[in-house]
């Protein structure tokens, strides 16, 4: 499923060959029949990707609080590349973008 | 479970407790988290912990509830007391001691102090405050509550509160070795005897129930951090001095049950808003030191460590990479990956902190933060709640911080503002693509919309600068004393007059624009006048309105009054400047100047009047370069004309009439004069014998007159209307043709042609460079125009 989309997420980037950054790339596609739940992809400008998968029981999110969701998250994210200590790829353990993230998900729950 | 019988103070105790575990009110207390810690700090061997887990029932249901909790930290109190657990020892045991839990909670100890202080008999006096690891060891000794508060009394000394005493051992253990790391950084700096430290937190602890009256439930490890900061700095003596001062003060209240966790109560660390000393407060020794420490990365105290050096410099504090990478998240305010002296101080305190025992807090503690006096107001800053902070700018010196405190006290906000100004600041300082999700992100009107929105400047900038290259092109128009000028300087500074009052009527560039817009119409010049107006037009509405495009109007401008324009253009040829929109060689009004030509054609004329003819040519010529094509061809044709008129004349009505008769009419007839045209320097003399101008005259002026009226319509066809246009002319003027013109006329008349000829050639070249000209200035222009509209998207 995760990696479907992510397949996705690849296939799209490549299509998208003068805009390198598309900040919204709401993938509403991903829909199955059975698994009702939508996956949305954003990638930012050094390629890292960030995908959320959403159940379609919760009433469909808005287009924008997705964006914003995205927005807050890349921030955060950025928030966490700055600390000298963190090495791309590991496990981010940042409080901060935790707690974001979490209050962030609690909002739309 | 059996039913759980409390006193009051066990009562309010345990229901504290269950607060400050209840992180999420939830009811619930998850076994991880703060019930652990907390546990941990009861100091009851693990598996002591887990048989009391297990008894509670928590084990069970995967999660304290309140009865669980309750029942848990009677448990707690009965290990403590050295009791064996057993589930009926919850009632049993009566007068049971309230379980005591080491940590840095001052909070708790005030709020206890002021509830249980009446409980002195039952819990009573269980300075529940840990000291760090020296103090761990000397608190060893004490026993038992009531010994506790005997220490207390005597805390001056360095043993310490801590009942908490007895069996444990381990606990302490593990703080000494965080200090041994600590000496490392330190470099030795560790010296603080034991002692040191432990009249400290007394005194501290002392303190805080003094100040404990604000009765929240909140929670702050500051006692023992500024203990950890007595291990790193160089004096002990003031920092004691003050505690001890107000140790006398509190002492009254010793019945204050601290109950602090160990390992993680960093968590649980809250600020208080009291005014008496910041736990986390750098003292001036420790400061020094920082900033000492400061000064073997960057030499430089306004300048920045960057993160790779910062990073070398915690790890050799041996803490962990996930401890040094939340304290980073801390002491690194304004996220620029790299470190003030300030953050560097707060980062080094954090470090010291960790290492003594103390965890980090959820955030920066105030007197750790810098002070945001470069970012924007004081807004910015206000994350944490109103303690007590220092400002310490990068380029102050490490003293005065206390007096300074107060003020940022003031100066910190709210919470809620802050998190959206980082938020927004984070924003600013993260990828230009979220510069334009702004809007609707920064809810709050925090100054730093006020950066992050891109302000409207500019469009107008190339504007301006278009206006003043306009302006310069008019100014040269005007310093240009050609004749078709003379004429347009007082309807300018007419023009003037009105485009000012118009500027003032719409005092915006949309005003400024439709205005020049307006003047489409009119000449040139008013054009010009209305740009160096709107300049100072486009200047004003900067700020208030993004401009509209500005150049885009001006090339239709520029382009729908060329064929005014073109008139002042006619004479600066060479003084055309940049910018000025390109002004396309439009249609020169050519007719009015042929036509009136024309008739001087018609009349006879002699040598005289056609070389006043060809002398007007040229004259035509430079007034209207931009008409080079026609301009050109006419006096090309004109000059070709006259040569072959002048000289070939009899040529060509001798060849014309020759060949007439075997050509067709057309294209050897073309050839012919083609020919005759090349022909015409060469033969203009010898073939001018015995040809008078006079009879040239005729000829060449309904040639010209025609050729003048053809080129208007296209130069090929003129050169061909030219030809037949000279062969009819030969042929009608052929009797008339004088021939009697002497060899000096022609000689003259051959130099004013090839003068001619050069003219025309260099008007030619003139007229399309400035069509070049004109051509890569509207291209510049419209780059400048597009730059202008990407650069607020690439703004940041």
């Amino acid at each position: 499923t995760v990696h479907t989309s992510l397949d996705v997420v690849d296939e799209k980037i490549s299509a998208m060959g003068k805009a390198l950054v598309d900040q919204r790339e709401l993938y509403l596609g991903l829909l199955y029949p059975t698994e009702d739940y939508k996956v949305y992809g954003y990638v930012t400008n050094s390629k890292v990707k960030f995908v959320m998968v959403v159940d379609s029981s919760n009433t469909a999110l808005r287009d924008n609080e997705i964006r914003s969701m995205f927005r807050k998250l890349h921030n955060s994210y950025t928030d966490v590349m700055c600390n000298p200590f963190y090495n791309p790829g590991d496990c981010i353990h940042s409080r901060a973008f935790d707690n974001m993230v979490t209050s962030m998900m609690m909002q739309v729950c | 479970m059996e039913g759980l019988t409390l006193s009051e103070a066990e009562q309010r105790y345990y229901c504290d407790l269950f607060s400050y575990c209840d992180t999420e009110s939830t009811k619930k207390v998850a076994p991880n988290g703060r019930v652990l810690e907390l546990f941990r700090a009861a100091q009851l061997p693990s598996e002591v912990v887990l048989q009391i887990m297990e008894l509670c029932g928590a084990t069970r249901l995967g999660y304290f509830g309140r009865s669980q909790f309750y029942i848990a930290l009677k448990l707690v109190a009965v290990a403590q007391s050295g009791l064996p657990l057993r589930v009926e020892s919850l009632n049993t045991v009566k007068d049971l001691p309230l379980p005591r839990f080491v940590g840095p909670k001052n909070e708790q100890e005030l709020r206890h102090t002021a509830l249980y202080s009446s409980d002195a008999d039952n819990s009573t006096p269980y300075s529940g405050v840990i000291p760090p690891p020296p103090g761990r060891v000397q608190v060893k000794k004490g026993s038992v509550s009531h010994d506790a508060v005997q220490q207390r009394t005597s805390t001056d000394q360095q043993e310490s509160t801590s009942p908490v005493v007895s069996p444990q051992q381990s606990p302490p253990t593990s703080p000494h070795t965080w200090r041994k790391h600590n000496r490392h950084p330190s470099g030795g700096n560790n010296e603080r005897p034991l002692a040191g430290p432990g009249p400290f937190w007394a005194p501290f602890s002392e303190a805080q129930p003094g100040s404990s009256t604000t009765g929240d439930s909140i929670w702050s490890g500051h006692s023992p951090p500024p203990h950890q900061e007595n291990w790193v700095s160089f004096a002990d003596t003031p920092p004691t001095s003050t505690l001890l001062a107000m140790h006398p003060a509190s002492v009254q209240d010793q019945t204050t049950v601290r109950t602090v966790a160990s390992a993680t109560t960093a968590n649980e660390i809250r600020r208080q808003s009291s005014s008496y000393d910041d736990p986390w407060k750098i003292t001036d020794e420790q400061r020094q030191y920082y900033v000492n420490q400061f000064k073997t990365i960057q030499p430089d105290l306004n300048g920045f460590i960057p993160g790779s050096a910062a990073k070398e410099f915690f790890t050799k504090s041996k803490l962990p990479i996930l401890e040094l990478s939340h304290i980073w998240e801390l002491s690194d305010f304004d996220k620029d990956g790299a470190l003030t002296l300030d953050e560097f101080c707060a980062a080094f305190h954090l470090v010291v902190a960790r290492k003594n025992g103390y965890d980090l807090p959820e955030k920066l503690p105030e007197s750790l933060m810098p002070k945001l006096i470069d970012l924007e107001d004081t807004t910015e800053v206000g994350d944490q709640s109103g303690e007590v902070g220092y400002s310490s700018s990068p380029a102050e010196a490490p003293p005065s911080k206390s007096p300074s405190m107060p003020s940022l006290n003031q100066t910190w906000p709210e919470l809620n503002q802050s998190s959206e100004q980082w938020e927004t600041f984070s924003e600013r300082s993260s990828s230009s693509q979220t510069l334009t999700q702004f809007d609707s992100n920064i809810a709050p009107a925090d100054p730093d919309t006020a950066i992050v929105h891109p302000v409207p400047i500019r469009m107008t900038p190339s504007k301006i600068h278009m206006q003043e290259m306009e302006l310069k092109r008019t100014g040269s128009d005007l310093a240009n004393p050609t004749s078709p000028l003379l004429v347009k300087p007082p309807d300018l500074s007419e023009e003037n007059n009105m485009s000012s009052s118009k500027f003032v009527a719409g005092n915006t560039v949309a005003d400024g624009y439709s205005s020049s817009d307006s003047y489409t119409s009119d000449p040139e010049q008013i054009g010009s006048t209305v740009t160096r107006q709107r300049s100072h037009s486009g200047t004003s509405p900067e700020n208030t309105a993004p401009p509209p495009p500005p150049p885009r109007p001006h090339p239709s401008h520029s382009r729908s009054s060329s064929l005014d324009m073109n008139r002042s253009f006619t004479v600066t040829p060479g003084q055309q400047q940049a910018g000025v929109v390109a002004y396309p060689p439009a249609v020169p009004p050519r007719p009015p100047p042929s036509q009136g030509a024309g008739p001087h054609v018609h009349r006879p004329v002699d040598a005289e009047s056609l070389i006043t003819h060809t002398s007007t040519s040229p004259q035509q010529i430079p007034e209207q370069p931009n008409f080079a094509d026609f301009s050109q061809f006419e006096a090309f044709a004109a000059s070709g004309v006259n040569e072959e008129e002048e000289e070939e004349i009899e040529t060509h009505s001798e060849v014309l009439l020759v060949e007439k008769p075997s050509d067709s009419a057309g294209s050897l007839r073309v050839a012919k004069t083609d020919g005759r045209v090349e022909d015409k320097a060469a033969a203009s003399v010898p073939v001018n014998t015995g040809k008078g101008t006079t009879p040239l005259a005729p000829p060449p002026k309904p040639i010209r007159r025609r050729l003048k009226s053809e080129d208007e319509l296209r130069p090929e066809v003129e050169e061909h209307t030219q030809k037949t246009g000279v062969i009819a002319a030969v042929l009608a003027s052929q009797p008339s043709i004088p021939r009697s013109v002497g060899k000096d006329k022609k000689a003259i008349q051959a130099s004013i042609r090839r003068n001619k000829e050069t003219n025309t050639v260099l008007a030619r070249l003139n007229s399309e460079l400035q069509q070049q000209l004109k051509d890569v200035l509207e291209e510049r222009i419209s780059l400048e125009v597009q730059l202008e509209q990407l650069r607020p998207f690439s703004h940041l």
